[in-house]
């Protein structure tokens, strides 16, 4: 059949309005739309530099202080700011501006080890939740509801007083890997529910269907398909996750339970001078003042991911 | 292989019940959503076979069962001869390369976060023994010529195309593995108007040129008539009646089909003020308490005691030339000239 | 108190134009966005008098719902904005009244259905106590009086034992039973026109028979005018006294039912009556219109049809064609209109 109709719909490819004015237009991923609007954000950037000045804290901490964070001088215990220790001295005598910039590198990596642990272990929960449904959801869902029903803290006692009872004598990466996998095991539930819903959310998407019609195994369905159409929260939740954890890492220490000498955190710091905050308010709040800041930082952040994200989700 | 104008899909019976269920841990069954109830049809060789009805009546799920997305509760569906029901595992996957799928909302058809590249091109990484590696970019860029589309876009991303290209990518993915039958679930209902043609004019030339045999599922009657050979409208499970286009559409004789056809309106304003319609009361009733025996007698102005008792069978009535399940079929006129229209009492208040 | 549309309105803005209900002139509305300035209406005018059906056919990115929902004054400003042009109801400039005024227009001088019910209607509160709100607040209605209209209504609108479902959600309602919902808010204070955006899209061929059945009626019964927003040219031969064709947030075309249906006088309008199936051409390919509609962030130069008109010229590339009389009430916005007219070849 030759009639004219026929050239004419290929005259379609001159014309492409839509979005592409221009026919030069170069392919333009969802990604790369929301990492456009992201660069547009102030608050973005702004999150951007704290978190590279604590990241080069953590990194480098010799870049910031000459110090030894270890050292102790007795005689100099609970002294404030001076010319030679710009936070003054802590109840052991030890530089506070010292242990602070030190104190850095164990909190984010606690904190992002922990968030890590809590991505994978909650992600996965969710997408077989999700993928599979019915029965498996329903145990699934079940024992993260156990684990959300217990208090935070008095899980977090149990665990460790369980697995590292106070007496015996850890090694620091012990201690560490004790805290995260406690972070971890009290904080999976509300990732897998986040995975779980966004992953059942782009389930039902037609492209799905498209995908199960060609053949499509559940492998990559999962992968190809379900995966990256649900990132998006579970990124926004990850980021944020990790300004709460190292708050709570703090609190742990505070307790007792979680981080402690000879590991240098921010909220070992904070917990052996909760009570000198008349004599030595400096050695508390310096390091306090730097937990919030680092914590507001990837609240910060995440919420420029989010906001750039959003209209995408849809 | 089928020979043309041989049944190349061959429809026997077809029932899917969705149970209801209570109670929390231990579930009850309380009853069925019977979305297909007994559902028979051949499509042949190169043939279109139109599918028309409202919402419940089943379509949506007869599509999903034909592309073996839903299991039936009983019946079969050969696809050249193999049971795709039955099919499992490798069987099943080798079995769907005959039978494709092109769906209505082109906005969400499509994985946003892949190129068009990726989308057309998954059906090949998929099943690897139909285009060696090396040729897949290349017979993917063909698919974007065939359906319109210029191939050097190949690496864009859905939402950089219009409504109506994104069907067309949704046609390519669906003729990758050369299909022998394309079921299209409404394919032009989602698109503007000034579109929908050229849509259908492709559809319609893909068909002559590749030798498909197509399942037209649309409610846009209109559309139906021009792309189909044979139709069949469904209600509530069933087909209801069945025949040619001109069968249908010149000598309706089940109830609903004469009242679906007077319903539509005709781009035409002459002659309305005369134009009688059969306007039907209610709703179309909800499909897990479906009447029994003839499920269209609670809306039907034909009705008697014999269409409470026998379900009447999709077969060919006296004085009508073509299968219709109604117990009173009576062939009428419905679109033509409106006197000659059937005897309709009043609608009532 | 809310006054009755009985009292005469004030004047102040000139009560100008040719004494229609409802008068749109050179609106023109446009939306700020990121990616540059959409001009989504660029300069329309209709009018639409008592009992009389206006249908304005267009197709997504014409216009037409931004134009009624300016009408209504529910278009969120920003990121739109009118630029020009009037709305002037009963002489009055709608644009310039504060939105007080213009509040009490709604509703009661002008009132708007969608496509969707089930995204129009609140989904928490139960169908009677939202009837019944167009009562209480626009007209200070006690609770139990305003739930007795409410059910008088559902009954106007054909909805089965009413008194029962009262206080039904409106999710336990069919798509039809909705819509009807919603048109019952919508004609519960009488008004005077009618605005109803796409109103059966969504529903089944049987149930849009159903409530274009009923629009008729309630249009017979009150006199309503009703301006009719759809791209179906089914519907529009069907209830249509006058036609409005949209394309690119301008009118391309105006006429009688008859007269556009017999003979269009614009390529659009042309091309949209010729892509539809008809009985004779099955088998051959349709008359597709080719290209796509144009992107409103970046509008051809000249007519904004050219791109993809059988008739174009050199002339239709930079200059815009008015919209001129072509013969009695007659409008098109096309430079050939005579040929179109003429059935010239192309």
């Amino acid at each position: 059949m030759s009639e004219p109709t026929a050239a004419p719909d290929l005259m379609d490819l001159a014309q492409q309005p839509r979005g592409d004015g221009l026919s030069a237009e170069k392919p333009r991923s969802l990604w790369r739309d929301s990492w456009d609007d992201l660069k547009r954000r102030k608050l973005f950037w702004f999150s951007l530099a704290l978190l590279i000045l604590f990241l080069l804290m953590a990194a480098f901490p010799q870049l910031f202080t000459q110090k030894n964070p270890d050292y102790a001088e007795l005689a100099k215990s609970l002294e404030g700011p001076s010319a030679e220790a710009w936070f003054g001295y802590d109840l052991q005598g030890r530089d506070v501006y010292a242990r602070t910039i030190y104190g850095a590198r164990t909190s984010i990596v606690v904190g992002v080890l922990a968030t890590l642990a809590t991505v994978v272990l909650g992600g996965v929960a969710g997408i077989i939740a999700a993928y599979y449904s019915r029965w498996v959801d329903s145990i699934i869902s079940r024992v993260g509801e156990i684990f959300l029903g217990v208090p935070y803290v008095l899980g977090a006692i149990i665990i460790l007083g369980t697995i590292a009872p106070v007496q015996s004598n850890p090694s620091r990466a012990m201690i560490m890997t004790v805290v995260i996998i406690t972070l971890a095991l009290l904080g999976w539930p509300i990732l897998m529910r986040i995975a779980r819903s966004a992953i059942i959310q782009a389930k039902h998407q037609d492209y799905v269907v498209a995908a199960r019609a060609l053949g499509a195994g559940p492998m990559r369905i999962i992968v190809k398909h379900l995966l990256p159409n649900s990132l998006a929260p579970i990124l926004v939740y990850a980021t944020i996750t990790i300004g709460s954890y190292i708050g709570a890492e703090a609190t742990l220490s505070l307790l007792g339970i979680g981080l402690r000498s000879p590991v240098i955190s921010w909220g070992i710091a904070i917990a052996d001078h909760a009570q000198y905050i008349r004599s030595g308010a400096h050695a508390l709040l310096f390091p306090a003042g730097f937990l919030s800041l680092c914590v507001l930082t990837f609240v910060m952040l995440g919420e420029a991911v989010r906001d750039a994200l959003d209209p995408k989700l849809r | 292989m089928a020979a043309p104008g041989e049944p190349i899909l061959e429809v026997r019976d077809l029932v899917k019940h969705f149970p209801l269920t209570q109670g929390i841990v231990f579930k009850r069954q309380v009853g069925a959503i019977k979305a297909v109830d007994g559902v028979s049809f051949d499509l042949h060789r190169g043939e279109t076979l139109g599918i028309v009805g409202e919402s419940g009546c089943g379509k949506s799920t007869l599509a999903k069962l034909l592309m073996a997305l839903e299991r039936p509760t009983s019946g079969t569906v050969k696809v050249d001869g193999k049971d795709i029901t039955k099919a499992k595992g490798a069987e099943l996957k080798r079995l769907r390369r005959d039978i494709q799928m092109v769906m209505q909302d082109p906005y969400t058809s499509l994985n946003p976060r892949m190129t068009v590249g990726d989308i057309v091109g998954e059906p090949f990484e998929i099943h690897p023994d139909v285009v060696p590696k090396s040729q897949r970019r290349k017979r993917v860029q063909e698919l974007l010529e065939v359906v319109g589309l210029n191939p050097d876009h190949i690496n864009r991303y859905p939402h950089q195309f219009s409504g109506g290209q994104r069907q067309r990518i949704g046609i390519a993915r669906g003729l990758a593995l050369q299909p022998k039958i394309i079921i299209c679930d409404e394919p032009v209902s989602a698109l503007d108007v000034s579109i929908q043609a050229q849509v259908i004019n492709l559809l319609k030339r893909l068909q002559d040129e590749f030798k498909l045999s197509y399942i037209f599922i649309a409610h846009d009657l209109s559309v139906v008539r021009h792309i189909s050979d044979r139709v069949a409208v469904m209600y509530l499970g069933k087909f209801v009646e069945m025949g040619t286009d001109a069968q249908i559409y010149e000598r309706p004789s089940h109830p609903y089909t004469q009242a679906l056809l007077s319903a539509v309106p005709v781009p035409n304003p002459e002659g309305r003020e005369h134009r009688r319609r059969i306007i039907l009361q209610g709703d179309p009733p909800s499909p897990a308490n479906p009447p029994s025996g003839c499920r269209f007698r609670a809306r039907c102005w034909k009705a008697q005691d014999i269409c409470a008792s026998q379900v009447p069978a999709l077969e060919v009535r006296p004085g009508v030339d073509h299968p219709a399940a109604c117990h009173f079929a009576e062939a009428h006129d419905v679109v033509g000239a409106g006197e000659a229209g059937p005897e309709v009492p009043a609608p009532a208040q | 108190m809310v006054e009755m549309l009985s009292e005469p309105l004030r004047s102040g803005s000139g009560a100008n134009g040719t004494g229609a209900l409802l008068e749109v002139e050179n609106l023109h509305v446009e939306f700020h966005t990121r990616s540059g300035v959409a001009k989504a209406v660029n300069g329309v005018s209709y009018s639409v008098n008592a009992g009389e059906t206006l249908a304005v056919l267009g197709e997504s990115g014409s216009g037409k719902s931004v134009t009624a929902q300016t009408i209504m004054g529910i278009l969120d400003m920003p990121p739109g904005r009118v630029t020009a042009g009037q709305i002037r109801f009963r002489g009055v400039d709608l644009l310039k009244l504060p939105e007080e005024e213009r509040r009490k227009i709604r509703g009661e001088g002008i009132s708007m259905i969608f496509q969707d019910a089930l995204s129009a209607l609140n989904p928490v509160f139960p169908v009677g106590w939202q009837i019944a709100e167009m009562y209480r607040v626009h007209r200070g209605t006690s609770r139990s009086e305003a739930k007795k209209k409410a059910i008088e209504l559902m009954d106007r609108v054909r909805i089965p034992a009413a008194k029962d479902r009262v206080n039904d959600y409106p999710h336990q309602f069919s798509g039809g039973m909705r819509q009807r919902i919603m048109i019952a808010m919508a004609i519960a204070l009488d008004p005077e026109i009618l605005i109803a955006d796409e109103p059966t899209t969504a529903l089944d061929v049987t149930v849009q028979a159903q409530i274009m059945e009923l629009l008729a009626e309630l249009q017979r019964e009150s006199n309503m005018g009703l301006i009719l927003i759809t791209h179906d040219l089914g519907v529009v031969a069907d209830v249509a006294d006058k036609i409005a064709v949209m394309y690119g947030g301008r009118i391309v075309e105006q006429a009688s039912v008859y007269d556009l249906f017999r003979n269009p006088a614009h390529p659009y309008s042309k091309g949209l009556l010729e892509s539809i199936p008809r009985v004779d051409l099955k088998g051959r390919e349709l008359h597709a219109i080719k290209g796509t509609p144009p992107n409103l962030l970046q509008m051809p130069t000249g007519c904004a049809f050219h791109p993809r008109c059988p008739y174009r010229r050199d002339r239709c590339e930079t200059e815009v064609p008015p919209l001129q009389p072509v013969g009695g009430t007659r409008k098109s916005a096309c430079h050939y209109w005579r040929e179109v007219l003429d059935g010239g070849t192309r």
